[in-house]
């Protein structure tokens, strides 16, 4: 009961604007050209194919234009962007061997305390390479495989080229060739057929090179009948010229299982954030997808669940908070391509000092799923007069006997709600807190404990504007 | 009186550019209990709301005074904080806080420092016990989804957890059924006492008929028409206020 209370007054704002010095063992020039490709892969010491994956994206990139849609990416110049920064950091097993000021950015973030409290295992990737990697010995003896994805690439090699950008192919959008030709860092779990994994996993990711890209991608194989809860966080701090994270989340959930994947997304305000992620459930299976997006200047994320299976389901929850000059361009998307698949997505959004959040989503029913059943609400709250807010849903349905539901509210805060919550002594400032903090209670009531106070505190932020 | 709890005087006051209130004078001693009647749309529930602060009320004449303090500007938490309580007639929803948190968060504010949680708890158990609340809405978002009868009640529990010195209790009967008014009556006198006053805004008499009243008053059209004591409820179950405009 006392949680919402107590952090907010241990707010420490410098945590996520940390800034160390930018330090590298090897990055590459601005901009993309076959060179610096195939020098990210020289570094790597990749198999060949995983090269020539490299350069056919490449080619994809070029051919491909800008969406036709959404936000204007047009400040965001992929030429002056450094695609690869090699942190001057070998892969580590103990906190204890990473340089002082890495290790104290990831303390801040009090990643090594969750590490040790509640977590089964712990990727962190600084700039371009994972950092640190560990996994808890009672999840590996389970046959729980979590490493990062280079290391992944060499020991799982065939079972990475079997899945890798299978989900996300190159030529799905501009960002996602750019990710294929460029991607570095990541995770990679297995999880094999009947465990579950109790507690959950985690990786951050965190950009602090200036004007550098970060691409890492997450491929999560989630075997028969299995259970697991990923964890992923992300931040960077603030600098006056543009980042560019453009990572990709691949996730296959076999028959039976469950996927639970989680994410607070805290970008600094000169981020555009495009990400890419996807699931591909099969019969019986669920993915649970939970994201807080804040932070960044333009961020373009619609995480999609394809329902291959019998009664797969999909379930969203998100919420995305949008500042002064930033664009949360956010929603979700489900395929159900099966008889009997059920989809819930969820989605709050909070607009403040001329900030814009548009939820925009796709349910498609093929001809496949008869039956299927899906819920679309999605709640916007206005806080100023001069924020947007705009909902953009799309409904396919190519087949009939199908349940459909749709919701859409868009509203400004409530002026009697405010006096309400002031006749009874409390502040004007805390009264809006609590009302923002209520409506997205929903969602920070399904993160673990920690993750909530987190989102919570982050709301807070938002709410005074103090983060870069 | 020399000294009373709280004094309006000469109140105007629009809304959206229409009056309301016309001139209203009114003295509420402390310890004291005062009955607010009239028709409806003669300016009981903006007289409340504007005691409380409510921002779209614009007083354009005249002063209010609680416990010796111009509060005619003050905003509504600081009107709170010295002691004022306003029981909603149509009480907000606030979803996702929690009617324990909130209180317990409000109880703070009011107090500069946040009580301690199980002191906190068992105050606010004693209380929901007293209004015959389900211990399970303490965990409930605040009004939210509570039928009417609940979110009187809720309201009340405000009252008795922040402890007020004026209480003004806009229609808490309205909507109740005979149980529950009872219920709420126990309530208002179990926290009635010498260091505190109500101003009872109501429509009915069911409320009276448990709290003792001091002085009823008559507000028509926007200012008080007519002041006594008791018999004057008498008065209006015979003929209305149809005299008076």
């Amino acid at each position: 009961m006392t949680r919402k209370k107590t952090y907010v007054a241990d707010i420490d704002r410098t945590i996520y604007d940390q800034r160390n010095p930018f330090s590298f063992s090897f990055k590459t020039d601005k901009g993309l050209t076959e060179e610096i490709v195939r020098e990210i892969s020289r570094q790597k010491s990749e198999p060949a194919w995983m090269l020539e994956f490299r350069l056919k994206s490449l080619e994809v990139y070029h051919e491909l234009d800008l969406p036709p849609w959404g936000p204007d990416l047009t400040e965001l110049d992929v030429e002056n962007i450094v695609t690869y920064v090699k942190p001057n950091v070998e892969r580590k097993l103990s906190w204890d061997d990473i340089p002082t000021d890495i290790k104290q950015t990831f303390d801040l973030l009090g990643i090594p305390k969750a590490e040790h409290e509640f977590l089964a295992g712990v990727g962190a990737q600084y700039d371009s390479e994972v950092v640190y990697h560990s996994i808890r010995d009672s999840v590996a003896a389970q046959g729980v495989v979590y490493l990062d994805m280079e290391t992944a690439l060499h020991e799982y090699e065939d079972l990475v080229r079997e899945h890798f950008m299978r989900l996300v192919p190159p030529s799905d959008h501009k960002f996602a060739a750019l990710h294929g030709a460029v991607w570095s860092g990541g995770s990679f779990v297995y999880v094999p057929a009947g465990v579950h994994v109790e507690i959950p996993l985690q990786s951050y990711f965190r950009s602090n090179a200036p004007g550098a890209g970060q691409f890492e991608h997450t491929l999560i194989i989630a075997e028969p009948g299995s259970y697991l809860h990923f964890i992923e966080g992300c931040s960077a701090p603030r600098y006056s010229v543009n980042n560019l994270h453009a990572g990709c989340v691949e996730l296959f959930v076999r028959e039976g299982s469950t996927l639970r994947y989680s994410t607070i997304e805290n970008w600094s305000r000169n981020m555009f954030n495009l990400n890419t992620k996807r699931a591909l459930v099969d019969k019986d299976g669920a993915i649970e997808w939970i994201s807080g997006s804040f932070g960044s200047k333009v961020s373009m994320l619609y995480p999609m669940s394809i329902l291959r299976g019998e009664r797969a389901r999909a379930e969203f929850i998100g919420v995305s908070f949008a500042g002064a000059g930033q664009t949360l361009d956010t929603g979700a998307k489900v395929v159900h391509a099966a008889p009997y698949t059920t989809s819930n997505i969820n989605s709050k959004s909070i607009s403040k000092g001329g900030g814009k959040a548009i939820y925009r989503g796709l349910v498609k029913i093929t001809e496949r799923a008869k039956h299927a059943k899906s819920t679309v609400d999605c709640e916007s709250l206005i806080l100023d007069n001069d924020s947007v807010s705009d909902t953009i849903p799309i409904i396919q349905v190519d087949t009939d006997e199908v349940d459909l539901g749709h919701e859409a509210k868009i509203g400004r805060i409530s002026e009697e709600a405010i006096y309400y919550l002031m006749s009874r002594g409390i502040d004007e400032e805390e009264a809006k807190a609590m009302i923002v903090r209520g409506f997205v209670e929903p969602i920070s009531k399904e993160l673990p404990l920690e993750y909530a106070v987190e989102m919570n505190r982050l709301v807070q932020l938002e709410l005074e504007g103090t983060i870069g | 009186m020399a000294n009373p709890l709280l004094r309006i005087e000469n109140l105007q006051v629009e809304i959206d550019g229409k009056r309301i209130l016309n001139g209203l004078d009114l003295e509420v001693g402390l310890g004291e209990v005062h009955v607010l009647m009239g028709p409806n749309g003669a300016g009981k529930s903006t007289l409340a709301n504007v005691l409380m602060g409510h921002p779209s009320y614009e007083v354009v004449g005249g002063r209010i005074e609680f416990r010796g303090e111009d509060v005619t500007e003050m905003a509504p938490h600081e009107r709170a904080r010295l002691g004022l309580f306003l029981s909603f007639q149509y009480p907000q929803e606030i979803p996702g806080i929690t009617l324990a948190d909130f209180l317990r968060t409000a109880k703070g504010s009011g107090e500069g420092e946040q009580p301690g949680l199980l002191e906190f708890h068992k105050l606010l158990q004693e209380k929901m016990s007293v209004l015959e609340m389900d211990a399970k809405y303490a965990e409930r978002y605040l009004n939210h989804g509570f039928s009417g009868g609940e979110k009187k009640k809720s309201e009340i529990l405000q009252m008795l957890i922040l402890n007020p010195i004026l209480a003004v209790l806009d229609e808490t009967d309205s909507g109740l059924d005979i149980d529950a008014v009872q219920v709420v009556a126990k309530g208002v006198k179990g926290f009635h006492n010498p260091e505190n006053s109500l101003l009872i805004i109501t429509h009915h008499q069911s409320l009276l008929e448990h709290i003792a009243a001091d002085c009823v008053h008559f507000l028509v059209e926007g200012r008080i028409v007519e002041s006594g004591g008791k018999e004057l409820l008498a008065h209006v179950e015979e003929s209305g206020f149809a005299a008076y405009r």
